[in-house]
């Protein structure tokens, strides 16, 4: 184990919604590199409480990379400078000593800041709401073999269920688009044979209700670049397939009733 | 005064009792479901079932979460599978296999017909998780893949890669989603359970604290279900999520709901040791590497060699040698012990010699790299950013820690808590596991709970009810409850001492670990039940919560916490010295065979122990639950 040293931290403060908020510099003078990036917070807010100061507020909770709850932009990047990880998982290994790591929360139109660096992502559970779901009351399914699914369908379809609903991809669009959160959930239910009912009414209903929170797609692919468990962006052009198709199959099936 | 506990199990032959208890049970008709409003607490894999279940049902649904969303919930970090007796691979599985292995892996202190309920309607959960677009493994043809899980010799465990807790709670939260879509459920995000309240004798509803603008409010229902998680955190280091907590559980033990087997807690084999003192938690490393990695430590103490060089000659592979039936895939109480002994015994592995082997070096010689990757590749590759080493290349370290917790609300074969009208579901109960589970039992657990037990039983409790009035907010118990919740949290900014929550919850947590934790004496019991008290006496007047109550603070929702952890602890040591008998997880020193392993006490001890309060956690009263045992012959648990 070895330590770094002279660090200085520039954290995002801000009290409330309503306040502008500003950076405060905080020093750490040492810290271990096998601690990962929150545990150092964990240090820092432990000594902010000895000296009588209010603790920063962060969102965390399973520290293991698969909740999605830690969101921390580190030197500009959502979830920080290692690959595929999410700030959770990134350890002070991957810096050195004697530099400044700035500390901002995620910045989206569509997750307004609550408090220093935790931000409201609600809007990510209206998009599912609108229709990120496959209709099957509980007590009437069919035994699970009945529906076969192709190993190579399932696999590209945990591909995609494998989002943890983080919003980096989101706070790293130049747009604040949520494009990649969206089209991974419609790819992952829209290749199933379980959600082809439902298939192009989900697409239509999830697109438009992204649309109310988040801007629009210019193909930046910041958002995969980002994403701590490396969704391709090719959901996204599954989901555009199926909106499009979705905008004549929906009209459709709605004269006919 | 104890008292005998009545679990309501249905009279009977086991495998009968499931289906006479839904043929009596009283309903609600569909059309009158919507005039009862349920309180659900908890988002996770039992929450969300309930909730969504229940709204489909037709009940009108408010749920609760202290998370930012309900897919947040600490299900979603289970890893390995779930187990369910759909014998697909026609390996001898069956509902009363499943049910045996649970029983026996409990140790013989769980409820039968509670686990045989459970192991019946595990095959309904596969088939509703199938339907949600669980993306499970599949076989080339298409059907479904299994593994096998510790405790178990045949296959019966489901899984999606090293996911399975995230993909079925992405289900059952989207089922959830849909319900709330259609304003069938309210939502309470952010928002915390910090009292339940009781009058005439009912639950009539809860208190919350929004952890947004600390606003303190009542919420009334006919009847509440606590999905709240377990308690693992008390030991303050452990695999479950940074926020998990006893609250809800605690708060309802306080206002009469029994808390049973409290010292029933699971020590995880395989998580990664501790690496410094900033750390914060503990990885679990999935129970199913074990089904192809090789537990071992150096025969020779001190041994300093890389584990390459260390020949086979001089390797201890313990759980090969003492469990040959089982081997590496002993259950987790027994895996943990012996990796504690070795640890002990000065063949600890790893720069601080705090860990053991897990190698991976055969598996890849056997079934080549890409099958082993393509089984654990997001393990590996969470083990490597978390150690900075390469476990395809060095064995990976591995120790126990604390990861499950067994004792729970005690609740009827109804998942009544002793408070009529409050339930508890999920990791939070005591039912099903008895004094240690089997791993992949607990996805099953809470999802049986929830989505086929609780929206069974809770007709039978309401129909009475209907058009009946009901205490509504303005009843002076609510009021009462909230000015109570008030002053509390106005307590903790008001005391101003020096030491922050979490410098306490560390303390608190040394302690019980190291006297309630793996192996417990009564000596070491008797040292924790005079320190703790000590300790919670610091606590009082020595806290430091910074910032105010009226914004979001995260270090005053912690006090509240630890505060009730403290309260836990003293219930964990004094369930832990009377219980005089080693059993699954609880391991006491003075009651062991020659060859060291747990020596159970049927004639003493085979009942539950639910504990009274009484408004001090050390003078609580100890009521007993006798366990009978008509399906299943009490036999000596042995895996070897
Ligand atoms: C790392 C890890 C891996 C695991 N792997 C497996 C596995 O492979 N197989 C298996 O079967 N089991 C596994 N388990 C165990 C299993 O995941 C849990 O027991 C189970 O998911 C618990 O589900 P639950 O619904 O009871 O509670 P949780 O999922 O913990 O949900 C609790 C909910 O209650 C809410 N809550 C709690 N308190 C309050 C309050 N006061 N107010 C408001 N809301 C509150 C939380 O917000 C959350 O929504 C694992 C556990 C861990 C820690
Ligand atoms: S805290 Fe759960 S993903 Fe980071």
């Amino acid at each position: 184990m070895t330590h770094l040293t002279n660090l200085t931290l520039k954290i995002w403060r801000q009290s409330g919604p309503d306040d502008g908020g500003h950076f405060e510099s905080y020093k750490v003078d040492e810290i271990s590199d096998e601690a990962s990036f929150l545990e150092m917070l964990d240090v820092l807010n432990e000594r902010l409480i000895n000296e009588g100061q209010e603790a920063v507020v962060f969102d965390h909770d399973c520290r293991e990379g698969i909740c999605g709850t830690c969101s921390l932009m580190i030197d500009g990047v959502a979830h920080g400078p290692q690959r595929g990880t999410a700030t959770c998982q990134l350890h002070m290994r991957k810096f050195t000593s004697n530099v400044e790591i700035v500390v901002e929360p995620w910045r989206a139109t569509g997750f307004p800041i609550i408090k220093d660096l935790m931000t409201d992502r609600a809007a990510l559970d209206r998009i599912v709401e609108a229709g990120g779901y496959i209709t099957a009351p509980t007590g009437g399914a069919p035994d699970a073999n009945l529906i076969p699914v192709a190993k190579p369908v399932a696999d590209a379809a945990m591909d995609a269920a494998e989002c943890i609903g983080c919003g980096a991809c989101v706070a790293a669009c130049p747009n604040g688009a949520a494009n990649l959160f969206t089209g991974a959930k419609i790819t992952h239910l829209n290749l199933l044979p379980q959600g082809q009912a439902e298939r192009f009414s989900r697409a239509e209903a999830m697109v438009e209700k992204m649309e109310e929170y988040f801007g629009s797609c210019t193909n930046h692919g910041e958002c995969e670049a980002a994403c701590p468990k490396s969704i391709s962006i090719d959901v996204i052009a599954l989901m555009n397939a199926d909106y499009l198709k979705s905008k004549i199959k929906n009209r459709k099936s709605l004269s006919r009733t | 005064m104890s008292v005998d506990l009545v679990s309501k199990t249905p009279e009977g032959p086991i495998a009968d009792k499931w289906e006479s208890y839904k043929e009596d049970a009283k309903l609600v008709n569909p059309n009158n479901k919507r005039k009862f409003k349920v309180l659900v607490i908890g988002t996770g894999l039992a929450g969300a079932s309930a909730a969504a279940t229940l709204a489909e049902l037709g009940y009108q649904v408010d749920a609760f979460t202290f998370h930012d969303s309900p897919r947040r919930a600490h299900s979603i970090a289970a890893q390995g599978g779930i187990n369910a007796a759909k014998n697909y691979h026609y390996d001898g599985d069956s509902v009363h296999r499943l049910f045996y292995d649970t029983v026996k892996g409990g140790d013989f202190r769980s409820r039968e017909s509670n686990v045989h309920r459970l192991a019946e309607v595990s095959v309904n959960i596969i088939d509703q998780m199938v339907a949600q677009g669980v993306p499970f493994a599949r076989e080339y043809g298409g059907m479904l893949d299994n593994r096998s899980f510790g405790g178990a010799q045949v296959s019966r465990t489901f899984y999606a890669r090293g996911q399975t807790g995230q993909q079925l709670l992405l289900g059952a939260y989207q089922q959830l989603a849909r319900q709330i879509g259609l304003g069938n459920v309210r939502l309470f995000n952010r928002v915390e359970l910090i009292d339940t309240v009781v009058i005439d004798g009912k639950c009539a509803g809860i208190v919350t604290r929004d952890l947004i603008n600390g606003e303190i409010q009542s919420h009334a229902g006919h009847a509440t279900v606590l999905c709240t998680g377990g308690y693992g955190n008390a030991f303050f280091l452990s695999t479950n999520a940074m926020n998990c907590n006893v609250t809800a559980a605690w708060r309802a033990h306080q206002r009469g709901a029994y808390f049973a087997n409290p010292c029933y807690t699971q020590i995880h084999p395989t998580c990664i040791p501790q690496s410094d003192d900033t750390q914060s938690k503990l990885t679990l490393m999935s129970e199913s590497l074990r089904n192809d990695g090789r537990v071992w430590v150096p025969k020779t103490p001190g041994d300093e060699r890389p584990a390459a060089q260390i020949p086979e000659p001089e390797r201890d592979y313990y759980l090969e040698r003492m469990y040959p039936s089982y081997g590496n895939l002993a259950p987790r109480d027994i895996a943990s012990r012996a990796a504690k002994r070795a640890v002990d015994s000065g063949r600890g592995v790893g720069p601080l010699k705090n860990g053991v082997n897990l190698d991976f070096a055969d598996s890849i010689g056997r079934l080549g790299r890409d099958v082993v990757e393509e089984r654990y590749g997001n393990l590996f590759e969470m083990y490597e950013r978390i150690t900075g080493e390469n476990p395809y290349q060095t064995p990976m370290r591995i120790y126990p820690a604390s990861h499950y917790t067994m004792g729970g609300l005690w609740v009827d074969y109804e998942l009544m808590t002793t408070i009529p009208g409050l339930y508890c579901a999920g990791e939070a109960n005591f039912s099903d596991h008895g004094a240690n589970r089997l791993g992949a039992s607990a996805l099953m657990q809470g999802l049986a709970d929830g989505y086929f037990v609780l929206p069974a039983t809770i007709g039978n409790y309401l129909a009475p009810m209907l058009n009946k009035p009901t205490p509504g907010l303005d009843h002076p118990e609510f009021k009462a409850a909230e000015a109570a919740a008030r002053a509390r949290f106005q307590g903790y900014l008001d005391i101003k001492g020096t030491r922050s929550p979490d410098h306490f919850h560390r303390e608190l947590g040394k302690i019980i670990w190291d006297y309630c934790g793996m192996e417990r004496t009564e000596q070491g019991l008797e040292k924790a039940l005079s320190e703790l008290p000590a300790l919670y006496d610091e606590f009082k007047k020595d806290l430091r919560v910074t910032g105010s109550g009226a914004s979001t603070n995260q270090t005053l929702e912690k006090a509240g916490r630890v505060d009730d952890f403290f309260q836990l602890g003293m219930l964990m040591c004094r369930d832990a010295l009377e219980r005089r008998e080693s059993c699954g997880g609880h391991f006491r020193v003075e009651y062991q065979d020659e060859e060291g392993e747990a020596k159970r006490d049927d004639e003493h001890f085979a009942h539950v122990a639910a504990w009274e309060w009484t408004g001090d956690p050390m003078n609580a009263i100890r009521n007993v639950e006798e366990l009978d045992f008509e399906a299943v012959h009490l036999a000596t648990r042995s895996y070897k």
